[in-house]
């Protein structure tokens, strides 16, 4: 086993926190821009040491901030997300940089950013400066895809779950909420939805009895990081699997979910390894959506068939009135031959478990509401 | 001289410095505005602008100008060699 460093972004700045080499004593280290909305802190797999985050405030613009040390100093982007003037006339201005990816190992100085309001951008200077994809952004179609200005949800509509295939790096995928999923074989210049066999409970059904091919809502969308042809989605009507090799559609595993727990949710992991088995972190998607666990009883839900059943997974969990949930990018895997997995929570709360989700115990219980996990590396 | 006071939200560009001065000239043909004290900002604070100011050219939705005691919501607005102007994080709803 090795030592862990979990990038945490919060509410309210960065922390990182390391463990020891049992994964079971941890060490808080931070915060780093303390105050600051911190939607995504991203460690590079293809340069040590480099490290983005995107830092926002709740009063000032958006923006993105590198570091080539492991973190110890950031230099801000000197040209951060912004649009141009749509070919519609739609002057949108970025609020905040949501999700950070870096691209393809053959491109090491290529990232990816997604916004909300819905943008995407990409950045070929490690970061420092961003230009739109204008192949999605501009796209003619695009505002019927991602609706109008008062269609997105009150924290903001997003542009997510940023995919570059580890075997095509012209191959893109991106999740907007709302939207729908949308795939680039072009390296973004071109593009079509990827969202056939989802639901769309939200909608009124189409009158001729056919599927809306865009306009949904994925929450999060993962690429199995081997076997680039697993897909799997959770999205605001239910959790989603796809397999490449048997067609362009979706198929909804979330039906064997247990029915009292739902398949909502906004999280999924896939093992590094093994593309069958997938975590998740269902949530309460009923009535007023409360975005809340299910009861109050916070569970992990692990699937080890690619879907086809799921065991709860809550050993260390609070057992009841605990009332936390988990965002999107709060779940995180590392690569440990026993697979250690880390969430974040709405209450601040950072859990771990060391033995694949058979047992959780708290990291850091104090933190700000927590917007993002990732698995860094160290020094 | 122009004298522009700086809210704590900026603290990280101008090192904690609150208050800027500026001897600024009109652009030729034309009048002073807040957009030239922007850009003066900004020319001493890299990056400052676009966190006050979006991609557009409009005053963000949280961040409140004043000249002199009037709130201006526009870079366009007139500035005197001599005005007195205040960027502001707004402060309502805690």
């Amino acid at each position: 086993m090795s030592r862990q460093v979990l990038l945490v972004g919060t509410r309210k700045g960065a922390w990182k926190i390391e463990s020891d080499a049992t994964r079971s004593q941890w060490q808080i280290k931070g915060p780093m821009h303390l105050g600051a909305v911190v939607s995504h802190y991203v460690a590079d797999p293809r340069r040590p040491g480099v490290e983005l985050m995107s830092v926002g405030s709740g009063h000032l613009g958006p923006s993105v901030f590198v570091s080539k040390d492991y973190g110890e100093t950031w230099t801000e982007a000197s040209q951060p997300p912004a649009f141009s003037p749509e070919p519609n006339g739609s002057h949108r201005s970025v609020d905040h940089v949501f999700w950070l990816t870096p691209g393809h190992v053959c491109e090491p100085d290529v990232w990816y950013g997604g916004t909300s309001p819905q943008g995407l951008f990409r950045s070929r200077d490690g970061g420092n400066t961003w230009k739109e994809v204008l192949g999605f952004n501009h796209h003619p179609d695009f505002l019927q895809w991602r609706g109008g200005d008062k269609d997105g949800t009150p924290d903001g509509p997003k542009l997510h779950s940023i995919i570059v295939d580890h075997s095509d790096k012209a191959h893109l995928l991106v999740g907007m909420s709302g939207g729908g999923i949308f795939e680039s074989f072009d390296e973004g210049r071109s593009w079509t939805p990827l969202n056939s066999g989802v639901a769309m409970d939200f909608y009124p059904p189409k009158e001729d009895g056919t599927e809306y091919e865009f306009g949904h809502d994925p929450h999060c969308l993962v690429m199995h990081p081997v076997q680039a042809n697993r897909l799997y989605h959770q999205n605001h009507c239910g959790l989603y699997a796809m397999d490449r090799a048997q067609g362009k559609r979706w198929s909804r595993i979330g039906d064997n979910l247990p029915k009292e727990v739902g398949d909502i949710g906004f999280p999924i992991v896939v093992h590094p390894r093994d593309p069958e088995r997938i975590w998740v972190f269902p949530m309460d998607g009923s009535g007023q959506w409360p975005r809340t666990s299910p009861g109050g009883k916070p569970a992990v839900f692990h699937s080890r068939d690619g879907g086809a059943s799921f065991e709860r997974q809550a050993n260390g969990f609070p057992a009841q009135q605990a009332w936390w949930t988990v965002k999107r990018q709060c779940m995180a895997l590392d690569q440990e031959p026993s697979v250690g997995i880390y969430l974040g929570t709405s209450n601040g709360q950072l859990w771990g478990s060391s033995d694949e989700g058979a047992s959780w115990h708290g990291i850091a219980m104090d933190l700000p509401q927590i917007y993002s996990v990732e698995v860094g590396a160290l020094p | 001289m122009i004298r522009v006071f700086l809210p704590s939200q900026l603290d990280d560009y101008t090192q904690g410095e609150r208050e800027q001065h500026f001897e600024l000239l009109p652009p030729a043909g034309g009048s002073l505005t807040l957009k030239e004290v922007i850009e003066a900002l900004e020319s001493r604070f890299r990056g400052l602008a676009f966190r006050v100011v979006d991609e557009h050219g409009n005053i963000r939705r949280h961040i409140a100008m004043f000249v002199g005691e009037t709130m201006v919501r526009e870079l366009s607005a007139p500035v005197n060699p001599d005005s007195r102007v205040q960027i502001v994080g707004a402060l309502s709803g805690g």
